[in-house]
């Protein structure tokens, strides 16, 4: 029952939450609405024993990503309507109906499979808890090689987003 | 009488994942388009957290650390990459991005 409740509540609010990032009509709507998606989404990690992800989803993710969001938000202003004719002919109703396909057809393979997917495997009994002592252990054994690339594409995005933001010609001006 | 299974989670990244496409699609608003990205990466995320439960194995949850961090170096340089637009354009629609030169 636990169970249950654990899993309904969290993906009610994820479900609503992404709902809200797609229709509101304001910029720091949809950004609250993307936080209440992924604090959900953490209690999710939570009850499936990913526990450093969950907190790691809080801090990075909920913390440092959607901060990013809302300063941009200031930066560009919340005010600004946003264009409602479209460039593309019918484009939202083409969108919808391609949608609409693929969800049906989603709702028709799950249905007709009495919400049994085959997974190939059966699910273990034991269960793996995702500490800080086991991700740490497999993560700079195994995936050591991606590791490093991945502290290279850091560098190589930060330096890039130092390089784009920078304003050349607005500091020529103001000194 | 129900047991939460991993097909659940899975539908649940499914739905998830359509979501975030059905608003990359229809919105204009390059920082909407960039949160309905986020929504299908964390939906890749959810499903890689279920397999790693399903299966077992902890490989799945350190998969989600290196979507995590392409995400944010995504982030970043997209909305550099905005802001920057924005400044010549005072607009973030995209559809009146419709040059390749600056």
């Amino acid at each position: 029952m636990v169970d249950l409740i654990l899993f309904f509540i969290p993906s009610a609010l994820i479900i609503i939450g992404a709902l809200i990032v797609v229709f509101a009509k304001n910029p720091v709507h949809n950004a609250m609405g993307l936080v209440m998606t992924l604090v959900s989404i953490a209690i999710i990690y939570i009850t499936l024993n990913a526990t450093f992800v969950a907190m790691v989803q809080m801090l990075v993710y909920a913390g440092a990503v959607m901060t990013l969001f809302l300063f941009v938000i200031m930066m560009i202003g919340v005010d600004k309507k946003e264009q409602s004719s479209e460039s593309i002919k019918g484009q939202t109703f083409l969108v919808s109906g391609v949608f609409l396909i693929l969800i049906s057809i989603l709702g028709y393979v799950a249905i007709s499979s009495e919400f049994k997917w085959d997974l190939w495997f059966e699910a273990v009994e034991f269960a793996v808890e995702g500490t800080p002592q086991l991700i740490a252990g497999t993560l700079f054994t195994a995936w050591i090689f991606p590791f490093e690339i991945i502290s290279i594409l850091l560098i190589v995005a930060t330096a890039a987003a130092i390089a784009l933001a920078y304003d050349s010609k607005r500091k020529k001006n103001d000194v | 009488m129900f047991e939460v299974t991993t097909d659940w989670y899975l539908t649940l990244s499914a739905i998830l994942f359509s979501i975030g496409f059905f608003g990359m699609m229809i919105r204009k608003n390059a920082l909407i388009m960039f949160m309905c990205i986020e929504l299908m990466l964390n939906a890749v995320n959810l499903t890689f957290i279920s397999a790693s439960k399903h299966f077992g194995q902890i490989d799945g949850q350190i998969a989600v650390f290196f979507v995590l961090v392409v995400a944010a170096a995504e982030v970043v340089v997209g909305l550099a990459i905005i802001v920057s637009i924005f400044r010549k354009q005072s607009s973030a629609s995209v559809d009146v991005l419709n040059v390749s030169r600056g």
